[in-house]
């Protein structure tokens, strides 16, 4: 959006008002200004920054910068072991280390052609579709405190993932950094105590999600700051390799889950949620549709897990060195497509190792989903597209 | 500020005269709160820290879980998070710090007024942690900016961000604002601000501040003077 040229000369300031009414845009009209947001800033969820040119209180251009948490994630794990980079892949998406497991646990079980057991599949699919859960109430409650509701919302979100949380660290013994799976299966199997209580929490979750969307869905303000702002059009999405709820709220019916069917997805019933109009708004609504497809899910896993083994008994785990040869291993997680591609000249060391990180593509279409719209606007874009610094910088 | 030259020995902590606590704890019960200003002073400022809203990475999410109801971070006085530095007095350094990051790290600790103070949260921040051997790792904050507390984890539970919070107001409440050993914000001569590190051709220029950090003495000269 370029701005309008005055079709006067504007009068100078504190001279006496004509009779021609002037707009403040036409009054004020003067030179762009360049503003950086970040990498300090309370709304830009971590170390990102945004280089935003304005006009008024509209941006015009917008140029994402990003690098400021570059942890060096492929390179060190082209210099360690295939088992060795399984911590650092929690590191990755910290919000969600367990879809991140499993999703490079995917890629090497396809380069080594390893089977997984039955019951760790379904223990797979149980703890990634509770990680959706925590990442999508985590990012509503983020969502809200960038819009101004200074953390009420984030309170209620917070308070569900600590239930979920104490669940993973009963399991693995840590918080955040699961660090669970396995080449071949998982690390722990967990307790039928275990088991039930975190059926218990799936089945009273919907009563959660009742109360936060009561709170928040109907909201006036919620509507007026987010229905409209930040259209994404479905073929630029589709162009640009956007993934995951992003794309999906822009009404394209792809979900890895149906598409790839990895894991035993194909025996569960749930369905994909979309979108109409690309905006904030259904972006918004996207998380919390996928949140009760996600307890749909979790309630067939808990009713179907089967008994057994949750190691492939002939995985090895010393010396383990996969033939030389390529893969792709591909998962949904929650915020889109995260792929892991590996390279194997036969030594036990990745020959190459890169990660297709959703957050940092669904970036790129940033500027044009904010151009025309105000700074303000721009926070509550940035925080509907979901991104995790750790996994945009690596 | 010049301190005068001290006349007689420096008081021994608390300096509310010859009371002893025991008989201050009795007055204080009886109705009569005896205290120095020193000592009100520290209670004050220990009991309102307010940290810099500033995370970097995955620490930062546990930095927040320590401020949501169940850590509630609120009842150490702590709970308002500052985006500007020029409100906070207490840098929280949650998560890994990067080349790139740390002139912002410096730059936002030279806007802080003093008293400031500094937490390391977690292992990268502590000494880059697992990421130590990456090529644009810093490997650890304290050689650009003094360090008080360190909180060892990856990353440290919410309990242990209180307990380093605790820690940090102990330490408050032990600082004197006259006298030889008094406070380091109370002093002209002590730096509060630091030089900007830029980014060099191949590291960052200078690679550590001399004022708050030396390289460790390597291994093989220990012990040869």
């Amino acid at each position: 959006m370029s701005p309008a040229a005055p079709t006067q000369a504007p009068a100078p300031f504190g001279a006496p008002s004509g009779p021609t009414v002037r707009t403040v845009t036409d009054a004020f009209h003067g030179d762009l200004l360049e503003v950086s947001m970040g990498p300090q800033h309370p709304s830009t969820h971590g170390v990102f920054r945004m280089d935003v040119t304005l006009d008024g209180e509209v941006i015009v251009k917008l140029k994402p910068v990003f690098g400021y948490l570059h942890r060096n994630h492929e390179k060190i794990a082209e210099n360690t072991s295939y088992l060795a980079s399984m911590p650092y892949t929690d590191r990755l998406d910290y919000l969600c280390s367990m879809s991140t497991n499993w999703a490079y646990a995917l890629a090497v079980e396809k380069l080594a052609g390893q089977a997984v057991p039955d019951r760790a599949q379904y223990l797979r699919i149980i703890l990634a579709e509770l990680t959706r859960i925590v990442n999508h109430a985590c990012l509503v409650g983020f969502l809200f405190n960038d819009l101004g509701t200074s953390f009420t919302p984030l309170l209620y979100a917070f308070r569900e993932r600590e239930k979920i949380i104490d669940l993973f660290e009963a399991l693995s013994g840590s918080r955040m950094m699961c660090n669970y799976q396995r080449f071949g299966g998982c690390r722990i199997d967990p307790s039928p105590e275990w088991l039930a209580a975190a059926s218990r929490l799936v089945d009273n979750f919907p009563r959660f999600l009742d109360e936060y969307e009561r709170m928040l869905t109907g909201n006036e303000i919620l509507l007026a700051r987010t229905q409209g702002v930040g259209r994404l059009k479905a073929a630029n999405a589709i162009n640009a390799g956007i993934t995951g709820p992003v794309l999906r709220a822009a009404g394209v019916n792809y979900d890895l889950r149906k598409v790839d069917a990895y894991g035993f997805y194909s025996r569960f019933d749930f369905r994909v949620p979309l979108g109409e109009h690309g905006d904030t708004y259904d972006r918004y609504m996207m998380r919390i549709l996928e949140m009760r497809e996600s307890v749909k899910i979790l309630q067939q896993a808990f009713r179907d897990l089967p008994t057994g083994p949750i190691m492939d008994p002939k995985a090895k785990i010393r010396g383990f060195r996969p033939k030389a040869g390529e893969a792709y291993g591909r998962l949904e997680s929650p915020k889109g497509e995260l792929g892991f591609y590996l390279l194997s000249d036969g030594t036990p060391n990745p020959y190459r190792y890169r990660v297709r990180p959703p957050s940092l593509i669904n970036l790129t279409l940033l500027e044009e989903m904010c151009l025309g719209h105000t700074v303000a606007d721009a926070v509550v874009i940035l925080g509907s597209i979901d991104i995790v610094l750790g996994e945009v910088d690596r | 500020m010049s301190t005068p030259a001290p006349t007689a020995a420096p008081q021994p902590f608390p300096a509310a005269g010859n009371i002893s606590d025991a008989d201050r704890e009795n007055l204080r019960r009886n109705g009569v709160l005896l205290t120095s200003l020193e000592e009100l002073y520290n209670w004050g400022r220990s009991n309102s820290i307010w940290p810099l809203q500033f995370g970097l990475a995955c620490c930062a999410i546990e930095m927040i879980a320590a401020a949501t109801a169940r850590f509630d971070i609120a009842r150490f006085g702590a709970e308002i998070f500052r985006p500007s530095p020029r409100q906070a007095d207490l840098m929280i350094v949650s998560g890994t710090v990067t080349k790139k990051m740390i002139p912002q790290v410096v730059r936002l600790w030279n806007q802080m007024p003093e008293p400031k103070y500094c937490i390391a949260m977690g292992a990268c921040a502590i000494s880059g942690g697992p990421f130590k051997q990456g090529y644009n790792v810093l490997k650890g904050v304290d050689r650009f900016i003094p360090v008080d507390i360190y909180i060892p984890g990856c990353p440290p539970r919410p309990e242990a961000l209180l307990n380093g919070l605790m820690q940090l107001q102990k330490k408050i409440r032990g600082e004197h604002l006259t006298g030889p050993d008094a406070a380091k914000h109370t002093r002209a001569d002590a730096p509060s601000e630091y030089a900007v590190p830029t980014c060099g051709a191949h590291d960052i220029e200078p690679t550590h501040n001399p004022a708050v950090w030396t390289p460790p003495v390597p291994l093989g000269r220990l012990g040869k003077g």
